[in-house]
């Protein structure tokens, strides 16, 4: 292949878990490196921008917490979009999933006559009910009438969003709130208890973090797991193996739609305690946790770092917004250029760079067997992100 | 005329071509000789311009030459012919060979081509009209226009990779006319081949490459089949795989007028019968397209048939689906190996179990249990021979002969009575398709009932005891094994009844 000096760049059949870890960290440093250029747009030179950020997350004890609570929503969608990611099944729609089951946890809270401590569990089965039924209908056109998943998840988001507004504006329009468009304040049993000293719903997040690993084992463990990981890697060997392609996905796509509708649950029975505007219930958690899923490489488990990263990020938002005073939707693009950046360096996977010295071109000749074995200790490419 | 010097060229892991020297003289036709991986397609690479050689140097009339692109190639009268043509279908033959030539009107630009390609037609045996879509034409048509569009560029040194490899055995005939006038108009040929028969009928010298190295170069005239076999693989080689004789029993799977659509909804197998019996092999012969995958998909479950019946020892099995199917007792030895048989990303431990991860003792209710399934994959990659670093890596990293035993361990472990093997041995080496073919006859012997589609008559007519060609969606006609002969079938094949 090519030559760059004493270098030489090869075709790699296997990636192994370094390289990936290496060009992803490369992915996001070059993002950050494009956003420093914004800042400096801004008139805020990047090395004091990135500087108060830092002490305005991270280096802060009382705002640590928050990217933890950014990152609860994050986790949820990201671990839903990992399952139907891994089924080959390209979900744009978490962020029409997490209102939906939203607001099928702000409609139990409201109108159903349940007992204090069922309330709670309810809206849970609700919101993860609502999601997933809000995955369903793309699911349906995708298997039985070839309908790109893409473009009917991303459409459907829509129409949860208008449907939020309505119900906001219109039927569930709160007595008490003087014409403010939100319903009323849910009934404190519905409320979501938190970390003390924090807005972290702990409940939430223990679920997230069980789900991980529910899912996890799921993957590498179970026949479904393993049904999903065919179909989603050689879905015409899937066939061959008789494989249920349809329950198959509809499964793994509940899933991951009902996941991200616990995520709805948790921001309204933890934060707002009340159903409000969309973009206030959701800072677009469902979009970013395409990023989440996609960093954590199909493994359930690094999502949980993934989310916590992209949880960072969001926190990073509030403190540009309020010590630098600049807009809140710089995490959107924040977030645009480390997607971009990611799709970007996915082709720099399949090589690798190899020493060669230059003089004997003799040396170049290496015994085929145990250099083609190195690079064979992933089985796929979950162990990989774990590394981290 | 041509010459290729030291050419050394290294892929990650693989040492593909190792100081490779080749002379090839104009007026001859100079076969390259080897397994597949020996190295033969990366040297003609190097030589068409599609790689760089790491070392060594390329002549051309004494002079040195460096060619960076296929461009190149052609600009110094480098043909190729490739093994998997390169025609715009919808495109008439003269429109393909005006394809990228310099100097064509913008308009037409086929036009003027139509004389040239009916002169050069003449002159060196290659009838075909320029006005045909590339779509109508046979196989053996369309390497004609590959052929000819290398002729038109001023192609001096035409290299033909594989070129009988799509053709019947009478159209092979043909083809070595061809060559055998380029021959006399002074072109150089390099034939590329793993067919012995072949190579010692048209070839003048032939060089053998094994493990990227030459292992010698002849004149075909001191030379046979048995010592370039030798040559080729190393060691000594059974042309004939012993069979040994059985009578068959009862049907175990029986077509009964059997109507199949293609994907594009055309019939694709037009009311076929046959049945198989079990201990006996029955090939499905014949040139690739003519209804071969729909056939094995509908018998495995893949394709439902629009009508007709497919029975399995006395039960009615028609359109069941493929897991049904491979419980009732059908083995799938799929014909894309990579696409089909396995999933290359997994591990190998779990591609052996790719269908029966469900049934006990690989799975408990919902959970897999991995060590049961590690101590299966331990057993078969012992049992048939696996060359793999473990059982835990991905099976993409397997040689094509490993992953076709993988399949080929995966399939039979579960003892099935009938074997559907589509293409098993295409494009593996000797020892692997030995390998293959002495499991497939241990199945026959133990009573099991095969079906046995392949392109390759050889094979063909080393395994089956009965030989069915099918042609254009029909059976044209059934063949006792002992009594058939290449040239019989070679006719069936383009469907006439004899």
């Amino acid at each position: 292949m090519r030559r760059l000096g004493p270098w030489q760049i090869d075709r790699d059949p296997a990636p192994r878990g370094w390289w990936v870890l290496v060009v992803s960290l490369g992915a996001i440093a070059s993002a950050f490196l494009a956003a420093g250029a914004l800042f400096w747009a801004f008139g805020i030179g990047p090395a004091r921008a990135y500087s108060t950020i830092f002490l305005g997350t991270l280096g802060d004890a009382r705002a640590a917490p928050e990217v933890l609570r950014q990152a609860i929503p994050l986790l949820l969608c990201g671990v839903g979009l990992v399952m139907a990611f891994r089924a080959q099944f390209w979900n744009i729609g978490a962020e029409g999933q997490l209102l939906a089951g939203a607001v099928a946890a702000a409609g139990v809270a409201l109108f159903a006559p349940l007992p204090a401590p069922l309330v709670v569990p309810a809206m849970f089965a609700a919101g993860f009910a609502a999601g997933a039924l809000w995955g369903l209908l793309p699911t349906l056109l995708r298997l039985k009438l070839d309908v790109n998943e893409v473009l009917s998840t991303l459409m459907m988001n829509y129409i949860a969003l208008f449907f939020v507004e309505w119900l906001i504006h219109g039927p569930w329009k709160g007595q008490e709130q003087r014409g403010f468009a939100y319903t009323d304040t849910l009934p404190p049993a519905a409320w979501l208890p938190l970390l003390p000293g924090t807005r972290v719903h702990w409940v939430t997040l223990a679920l997230g973090l069980a789900l991980a690993g529910g899912l996890a084992f799921l993957l590498a463990r179970t026949k479904l797991g393993f049904e999903i990981r065919v179909l989603g890697q050689n879905p015409t060997a899937s066939r061959y193996a008789g494989i249920n392609p349809l329950r198959t996905t509809l499964v793994a796509m509940l899933i991951s739609a009902g996941a991200a509708g616990l995520a709805g649950v948790g921001e309204v029975a933890g934060i707002h305690h009340r159903l409000l505007a969309p973009d206030q219930i959701s800072l677009g958690y469902g979009y970013a946790a395409i990023i989440v899923a996609w960093l954590a490489r199909g493994s359930p488990l690094a999502a949980v770092l993934t989310a916590l990263f992209l949880g960072l990020i969001f926190s990073s938002g509030d403190v540009m917004k309020v010590t630098l005073q600049m807009p809140f939707r710089v995490t959107d693009i924040f977030n645009g250029l480390i997607l971009f950046f990611l799709i970007g360096s996915e082709r720099l996977l399949t090589y690798r760079l190899r020493r060669v010295p230059r003089p004997a071109p003799h040396a170049t000749a290496v015994s085929p067997g145990p250099e083609r074995q190195t690079g064979a200790g992933i089985p796929e490419e979950t162990g990989v992100a774990e590394s981290k | 005329m041509l010459s290729l010097r030291g050419i050394t060229k290294t892929f990650p892991g693989v040492l593909a071509n190792d100081h490779v020297t080749l002379e090839v003289r104009s007026g001859e036709v100079h076969a390259l000789l080897g397994e597949n991986g020996a190295g033969k397609t990366t040297l003609m690479s190097i030589l068409y311009g599609i790689h760089q050689p790491d070392a060594g140097e390329i002549r051309l009339r004494g002079r040195r030459v460096h060619i960076r692109s296929p461009r190149d190639a052609i600009g110094l009268g480098i043909g190729m012919v490739p093994q998997h043509f390169l025609l715009i279908r919808r495109h008439t033959v003269a429109e393909n060979i005006a394809l990228g030539l310099p100097g064509e009107r913008f308009v037409r630009p086929a036009r003027r081509i139509e004389p040239r390609v009916r002169e050069l037609g003449a002159r060196y045996g290659l009838a075909v009209d320029p006005r045909a879509a590339i779509w109508q034409l046979s196989p053996s048509e369309q390497q004609r226009v590959e052929i000819l569009k290398a002729l038109i560029r001023g192609a001096q040194a035409l290299i033909l990779d594989e070129p009988t490899s799509v053709l019947t055995p009478q159209e092979v005939r043909g083809l070595f006319d061809v060559l055998r006038r380029m021959k006399q108009e002074g072109h150089a040929v390099i034939f590329i081949s793993h067919k012995l028969d072949e190579v010692t009928e048209i070839a003048d010298r032939v060089t053998v490459l094994r493990r990227g190295r030459v292992v010698a170069t002849l004149p075909i005239a001191e030379t046979d089949k048995r010592s370039l076999a030798r040559l080729m693989v190393g060691r000594d080689v059974e042309f004939q795989v012993r069979k040994a004789p059985r009578t068959p029993d009862g049907d175990a799977l029986v077509a009964d007028n059997l109507v199949v659509l293609s994907d594009r909804g055309l019939p694709a197998l037009r009311g076929i019968s046959f049945s198989v019996r079990r201990g006996e092999i029955l090939g499905i012969a014949g040139i690739a397209g003519n209804g071969q995958r729909e056939l094995v998909e509908v018998i495995t479950g893949l394709r439902p048939a629009r009508s007709g019946r497919v029975r399995l020892l006395d039960h009615e099995v028609t359109n069941l689906s493929a897991r049904a199917l491979h419980e009732a007792g059908v083995a799938h030895i799929p014909e894309d190996r990579m696409l089909m048989g396995i999933v290359p990303a997994m591990s190998v431990a779990e591609n052996l179990v790719l269908k029966q991860y469900r049934y006990p003792p690989f799975s408990r209710g919902p959970v897999i249990d991995r060590q049961a399934i590690a101590q299966f994959a331990r057993r078969m990659i012992a049992e048939y021979e696996i060359v793999t670093p473990g059982s835990d890596v991905p099976a993409r990293l397997l040689s094509g002969g490993n992953i076709q035993k993988l399949i080929l361990s995966r399939e039979l472990s579960g003892r099935p009575e009938v074997i559907v093997a589509s293409h098993p041995t295409a494009g593996l080496d000797v020892s692997a398709t030995e390998q293959i073919h002495t499991v497939l006859l241990q199945r026959r012997q133990r009573g099991a009932a095969i079906l046995l589609v392949s392109e390759d008559l050889d094979e063909i007519l080393a395994l089956a005891d009965r030989i069915g060609v099918l042609f254009s969606g029909e059976i044209v006609g059934i063949v006792s094994g002992a009594e058939a002969d290449r040239e019989r079938l070679g006719l069936m094949m383009t469907g006439q009844r004899v």
